[in-house]
């Protein structure tokens, strides 16, 4: 109110002391409609802070339990590389050295490590410890070099999860030794084996450079990250082109009918089309009508082409849209066909907006799982995949089966290749967000 | 090998197409490129085109028949009492030949005429692969001279590669449309075969589900039960928690954003919301999974209710989560279409805010906000992932959201995970089920998409 307002309503309470608009009914329905008012104001701020904490709680669910898997136990063992084992007959063929008995010098190693151990039982629950990759680390080592045969070295093993769940808290010392998956005898070798320097923590490449595995500690995501980008690859291949070009056609060209409008219907309809419906279209389509390989990178980036078509559909339209027709009427006014003009003029001003739609595109698909589980990209699947047709998972699927087993090492596991995932994620929409900034024209 | 020579040899050859018939071009008016009819570059793609293109169709025809092909031939070569059976033992004959062509043991003892044919599937298959790359190579070098000889002066080389363009234009827009088709009749085949075994009527009015069928046909209970209902009434409530939570608080947020907050606030909001909507499904899997369910069973139990440990209220507020920012961006775009002037109106005959929002936005906007959450309903039937990891597997037909009930995509999901057979009733009802769902969610779209678009329509 102004000034010269409220100079009026105060000579009107003089001359009209009981006005209706100074009458306590009227100010008490005042203040309950500013009351009102508040309260709807405050509604809306718990309803953002809830989206927002249910955002942290998430997120920080996520970081909170699987931070831990960035690092991984080892235990230091001094291994002797006996050559009567290892290779008897002294030719140092490859072949020989792949069959050594290489558990049974570990299983040396850690009796000469722990010489107060001897019965059969506490001597086979003391290996436990030890991942069960162990003797292939020790395979390796002597295969790269077969100088280390007859010599004692110092190696060091992974830990099994058991031991880097113990290290890392997530299993109590103080429970009863029955319902502790690491006993007593365990964690007094390991008790000993800290003392000396023998037990360390170091960073987890394992997670990184590995395929999958039935060991949690022997398991990666690399394996799903190849597959991941091989299926991307795939995916981007085929939907960007097709994408837009079917968008150039329908923005610039096709003639406003029927056919054309279905079209579009069925474009706007498809985009909200569950994702696993997809996933019975690639297996009832491409598994079972056309034969192509199961669990292939293939398979699941044609199927999750067949799922971003609209969205890249979708964007690019609008980024079309977005050019004004003076451009394209300046084309053609200097002689160029109505393809040139869109070619050579509106489709690179519509490029950047085409692009950061393309990248949203992508980032679905690399989050997408459910389409995926149904053309069987679920399988166990150790190998790095090395071609477009080899069997391979992808990183959402990876997530999918870790959180399905029982292992409490593996929720940790989990947890990580979530961030990962969210990682990439992050980068891309970065990117998407990035450009859309820089190349931003207003006309 | 040979695929890939070829696709090689049909790079190189277009390539060297462009630039022979651009230069054939030039010569052909002396230099004089003014006189042509198109420009150079033109003519070249011209050239181009005809190397490439014939040759790259006869490629994917081949690719397509030559399996069934040499497979027919392979057969043929075979004595008749082998041949001359019901489909699956031809099957499985098939399958022996193609096995011991890649070298793979059958485990079975194959009659030698089996083996022989293996042989010569192998033989053929190699004789068809060289043949092809004798004939697309030569197809390529045809049209690539040919296409040259055309080339002249007034020769309209721009209007044909024109219209080649515009058909691949044409073509990539009918994928959408060929997409459409390949799910309806994907869907509409498998469940047809499923509703020969099962009478369809049983299936969506059946009040028990449980798709374990047995090995033997002599076993006990070896039908297997498809009555979808518990299903539907899982998805059903899981749907309306989900909506319980993603409608109040995704309304209200938009409201609060498009309303109330200053352009700043905005900017600092908006990134949660799409967030939140970028996360993928099988995070919030993992998270209704490993923290929302143990979390809601402990509450439950603190003030001594019974929770299930894979409850439908788990499941369904996560899903609410995710579909919060879907709700509020529709909504935000809805609201921000009710003309200025509306609220201006509004405004001036003294009411508050919130009184102009709930009494004018509100109903203006309406329609588009009851399409907004038919399409977030449409979403959380469809969902998949958080429901196969945080909701039971268990068909009960319950109303009690403290209990584990069972839905739609995630049946879909757990019958055709792994390896399947594509005769069982088991595996097929996945896609009576995929139907059903499609049918949904697409007049669930349909009605909502005409809705919104007849909204904005309104106010233009």
């Amino acid at each position: 109110m102004t000034d010269l307002a409220q100079q009026g309503s105060r000579d009107m309470t003089m001359a009209h002391p009981k006005s209706r608009y100074q009458s306590a009914e009227f100010s008490a329905r005042l203040r309950a409609r500013y009351a009102a008012e508040q309260r709807f104001r405050v509604y809306g701020i718990a309803a953002v802070s809830i989206a927002a904490i249910m955002l942290v709680v998430l997120l920080a669910s996520i970081v909170s339990k699987g931070y831990t898997a960035f690092w991984q136990n080892e235990i230091r063992l001094t291994v002797t590389l006996d050559a009567a084992e290892l290779d008897p007959q002294g030719t140092r063929d490859p072949k020989v050295l792949a069959q050594g008995n290489y558990m049974k010098l570990i299983r040396d190693a850690l009796a000469a490590r722990f010489p107060e151990v001897t019965s059969r039982t506490d001597k086979r629950q003391l290996g436990e410890i030890l991942s069960n990759g162990a003797p292939f680390v020790l395979q390796k080592m002597v295969m790269a070099d077969p100088a280390l045969i007859g010599k004692s070295v110092p190696v060091w093993f992974l830990a099994s999860d058991d031991v880097d769940q113990l290290e890392k808290g997530y299993i109590d010392r103080k429970l009863p030794e029955a319902q502790r998956r690491v006993n007593d005898l365990q964690i007094k070798a390991l008790d000993g084996l800290r003392q000396d320097g023998s037990l360390r923590a170091g960073f987890n490449t394992t997670l990184f450079t590995a395929g999958d595995s039935r060991e949690p500690e022997q398991a990666g995501i690399w394996g799903a990250i190849v597959g991941s980008f091989l299926t991307l690859v795939v995916t981007m291949g085929l939907s960007v082109p097709i994408g837009i070009a079917a968008a150039v056609y329908m923005e610039e060209f096709a003639p406003k009918n029927r056919w054309t409008d279905l079209i579009e219907v069925n474009i706007n309809n498809l985009a909200a089309v569950p994702s696993i419906i997809y996933g019975l279209l690639g297996l009832a389509v491409f598994l079972n009508f056309f034969g192509m390989p199961r669990s292939a990178p293939v398979v699941g980036g044609v199927v999750l082409a067949l799922m971003t078509l609209p969205v890249i559909i979708i964007a690019s339209r609008v980024a079309l849209k977005a050019v004004p027709p003076s451009i394209r009427e300046a084309a053609l006014g200097v002689g160029a066909s109505p393809l040139q003009a869109v070619m050579h003029h509106v489709l690179p001003l519509a490029m950047p907006g085409i692009l950061t739609g393309t990248i949203i595109g992508m980032a679905r698909a690399l989050g997408e799982t459910a389409p995926l589980l149904m053309i069987g990209m679920i399988a166990f699947i150790v190998d790095i995949p090395n071609s477009f047709t080899s069997s391979a998972t992808v990183l959402p699927v990876q997530i999918f089966m870790w959180s399905d087993s029982p292992e409490r090492a593996f929720t940790e596991r989990t947890s990580a290749a979530i961030m990962v995932l969210l990682g990439f994620l992050i980068v891309m929409n970065g990117l998407a967000v990035y450009l859309r900034k820089k190349f931003e024209r207003r006309w | 090998m040979q695929l890939s020579v070829l696709l090689v040899v049909l790079a190189l050859l277009s390539v060297t197409g462009y630039y022979l018939g651009r230069s054939t071009a030039v010569r052909a008016v002396d230099g004089r490129v003014v006189r042509l009819h198109s420009v150079p570059s033109y003519h070249g793609m011209y050239v181009a085109l005809w190397a490439g293109l014939p040759a790259l169709l006869l490629f994917v025809l081949w690719g397509a028949s030559e399996n069934w092909l040499v497979m027919q031939m392979a057969l043929a070569g075979l004595p008749p009492e082998l041949t001359n059976v019901n489909e699956q033992a031809l099957n499985l004959l098939k399958a022996d030949i193609l096995n011991l062509a890649h070298g793979v043991t059958t485990g079975r003892d194959s009659h030698a005429a089996v083996h022989a044919a293996a042989a010569r599937y192998v033989e053929l298959h190699s004789l068809s692969r060289w043949m092809l790359l004798a004939i697309g190579a030569a197809l390529a070098v045809a049209g690539l001279l040919l296409a040259r000889g055309r080339i002249n002066a007034d020769h309209r080389a721009r209007n044909k590669v024109e219209r080649a363009l515009n058909l691949f234009l044409v073509g990539c827009s009918l994928v959408a449309i060929l997409t459409t088709i390949g799910i309806v009749l994907s869907l509409l085949f498998e469940a047809m075969r499923f509703f020969a075994v099962y009478p369809p009527l049983d299936f969506l009015f059946g009040l028990h589900w449980s798709p374990q069928t047995a090995m033997r046909a002599d076993q006990v209970g070896s039908s297997g039960s498809f009555g979808a209902i518990p299903l539907f009434a899982g998805t059903l409530l899981i749907t309306m928690i989900s909506m319980a939570v993603a409608v109040p608080v995704g309304l209200m947020s938009a409201i609060f954003m498009s309303e109330y907050a200053s352009p700043k606030v905005r900017t600092a909001l908006k990134p949660i919301l799409e967030v939140l909507a970028g996360i993928p499904t099988v995070v919030y899997g993992f998270f209704a999974a490993l923290t929302m369910a143990p979390f809601i069973r402990g509450l439950g139990q603190s003030i001594g209710l019974d929770v299930a440990s894979e409850s439908a209220l788990g499941a369904g507020v996560v899903m609410g989560v995710m579909i919060i920012p879907f709700v509020s961006s529709l909504s935000d775009d809805v609201i921000n279409a009710v003309p200025q002037s509306l609220r201006d109106g509004s405004y001036g005959l003294g009411a508050t805010k919130s009184e102009t929002i709930r009494q004018v936005v509100l109903p203006a906007a309406l329609p588009g906000i009851v399409a907004a959450i038919m399409l977030a309903v449409s979403r959380a039937i469809g969902e998949t992932m958080i429901v196969v990891m945080a909701a039971g597997l268990s068909a009960n037909l319950t109303a009690n959201p403290l209990e584990a009930v069972t839905t739609v995509t995630t049946q879909i999901a757990t019958l055709l995970v792994g390896d399947q057979e594509f005769d069982s009733p088991k595996t097929l009802s996945a896609f009576g089920l995929g139907l059903v769902l499609f049918l949904v969610t697409l007049s669930l779209n349909m009605i909502a998409l005409k809705v919104v678009q007849k909204y904005r329509e309104k106010y233009d």
